[in-house]
């Protein structure tokens, strides 16, 4: 069991750096109701993450050629605060955080009933304050949450959650070190109560076998983190 | 809401042989979306709850109710959605030389035309009657497909507001303000000597004296603050 350069990512026992075995999650804790001036939110410590979504409207959508007759568009916005990360992050879209959006948009129309709100645009803002690793998964997460605690009818909520590999060992919900030095990952979007995939990206190699341990991984996680969501929102922190 | 039939989900587990929801005295559970809420089996599926292939499923975050077979769930938070005949407290928003656009808290502001104004406006002076910023009490006359509605302010008692004061409470809460047969309605009335209007945009317009004013808007301020109380506990 070896390490990448310096950096030993796990142990010959499989634990990871952090004291997780290769199959935990970092610690998750949500809360709803942290902008009182929106209409929904939820702020979302995942580990070191720290992520606050929020989300306004439905309501009427500008310009208007964004507009959609039978349904309303869902306007995701991720971002990074510059202090989130420890290279200061120029403020303003990039191209990454541009990708985010659309991938997380894309991810939560599949469970908003839109075809409800006709020309009508719904608003989420997500903002990493502090980022370990896995954000754009708490980000998906985390608007999920908003978007239950807005009252926008959804018929499932989404989960997302990366494994990936390290040192040739598939691990789950990858932290800091582990990204960085590892060789794949596999951030997925699932349905906790149907089991549907509504969003899929894989970095690096993984064998069919790495894939299907990995698939597993996040399968189980997603389980946990959504045992959580559900306390949030019934037993609120509001 | 006490000895009311309430549904009671027996599958939360994701036990999908589960039968379906059925009448309890238990408290009314909390629900979040994508929660399957049983066997839809002679069940409707009423606000917030969706059937799919047999089953019922939570749309929204809030309590389920299942009222003479038709399951429901009564959001926590939920857009106002107008609809022909509701009663609403609008703001002038913005107008043209015979249109004034009303925000009436929906996804969309509603038009009232010059002719289903308050009083007879001149083509391009109709600032005089109502100014960007008057708050009106009125009624949705049609709502189309698009979501685009019209109001109107000929009918009984429609005017604008004037005097008093206008507080905003979440209108799945208005049942609550109202009480069984408006018995609530006509307690805070009494008890405060006040004008209360409930518009069904969660607008409540309260008009009179000024100390009556503010005992109603503490006493709604109370409604809101025991409704979440009590939705976190999950009663009733």
């Amino acid at each position: 069991m070896g390490g990448y350069g310096d950096v030993q990512c796990i142990d010959e026992n499989g634990i990871r750096l952090d004291g997780r075995t290769k199959d935990e999650v970092r610690p998750v804790h949500i809360e709803t109701g942290v902008v009182p001036v929106a209409d929904g939110s939820a702020r979302m410590t995942w580990g070191l993450n720290d992520v606050i979504a929020a989300v306004y409207g439905p309501m009427e959508a500008h310009p208007r050629k964004i507009q959609r007759q039978d349904r309303a568009v869902l306007d995701v916005r991720y971002n990074m605060a510059p202090f989130s990360t420890t290279d200061r992050i120029r403020p303003g879209f990039n191209r990454r955080s541009r990708e985010i959006s659309k991938v997380t948009a894309e991810a939560l129309e599949s469970v908003v009933l839109t075809e409800l709100y006709p020309r009508s645009k719904i608003r989420v803002e997500i903002e990493i304050i502090c980022a370990e690793a896995g954000t754009r998964c708490a980000g998906i997460t985390a608007a999920s949450v908003a978007l239950a605690h807005a009252g926008i009818p959804m018929s499932d909520m989404v989960v997302s959650v990366a494994s990936g590999k390290v040192h040739d060992i598939v691990v789950c919900d990858l932290n800091k070190e582990e990204d960085n030095y590892g060789e794949a990952d596999l951030p997925m979007g699932i349905l906790p109560n149907s089991g549907e995939l509504v969003f899929l990206q894989m970095d690096g190699d993984l064998s069919p076998d790495q894939f299907q341990e990995a698939w597993d991984y996040n399968m189980k996680a997603t389980q946990v983190i959504h045992a959580e969501m559900v306390r949030a929102l019934k037993g609120g922190d509001e | 809401m006490k000895g009311r039939s309430v549904a009671r989900p027996d599958n939360m587990s994701g036990d999908k042989g589960a039968g379906g929801p059925r009448g309890s005295r238990q408290a009314p559970l909390l629900v979040a979306p994508g929660d399957d809420l049983g066997d839809s089996g002679g069940l409707e599926a009423g606000h917030g709850v969706l059937a799919i292939n047999g089953r019922l499923r939570a749309l929204k975050q809030g309590r389920m109710s299942n009222r003479d077979g038709t399951v429901s769930i009564e959001p926590r938070r939920t857009a106002y959605v107008p609809r022909p005949s509701d009663l609403v407290i609008g703001y002038i928003e913005g107008c043209t030389s015979n249109i004034w656009f009303i925000d009436i808290g929906a996804p969309f502001n509603a038009i009232l035309p010059m002719s289903l104004g308050p009083s007879k406006a001149e083509f391009g002076g109709i600032r005089k009657v109502l100014d960007i910023g008057d708050a009106i009490l009125c009624r949705v006359q049609e709502v189309e497909e698009n979501h685009s509605s019209v109001v109107t302010m000929k009918g009984m008692g429609l005017r604008a507001i004037r005097a008093g004061s206008v507080e905003d409470i979440d209108p799945h809460l208005l049942g609550r303000l109202i009480g069984r047969g408006g018995n609530n309605l006509r307690q805070l009335k009494e008890d405060t000597e006040c004008r209360v209007v409930a518009g069904d945009n969660g607008r409540v317009w309260l008009d009179g004296d000024l100390s009556g004013i503010v005992e109603a808007r503490d006493r709604l301020n109370a409604l809101l603050t025991e409704a979440k109380v009590e939705e976190y506990r999950g009663d009733a």
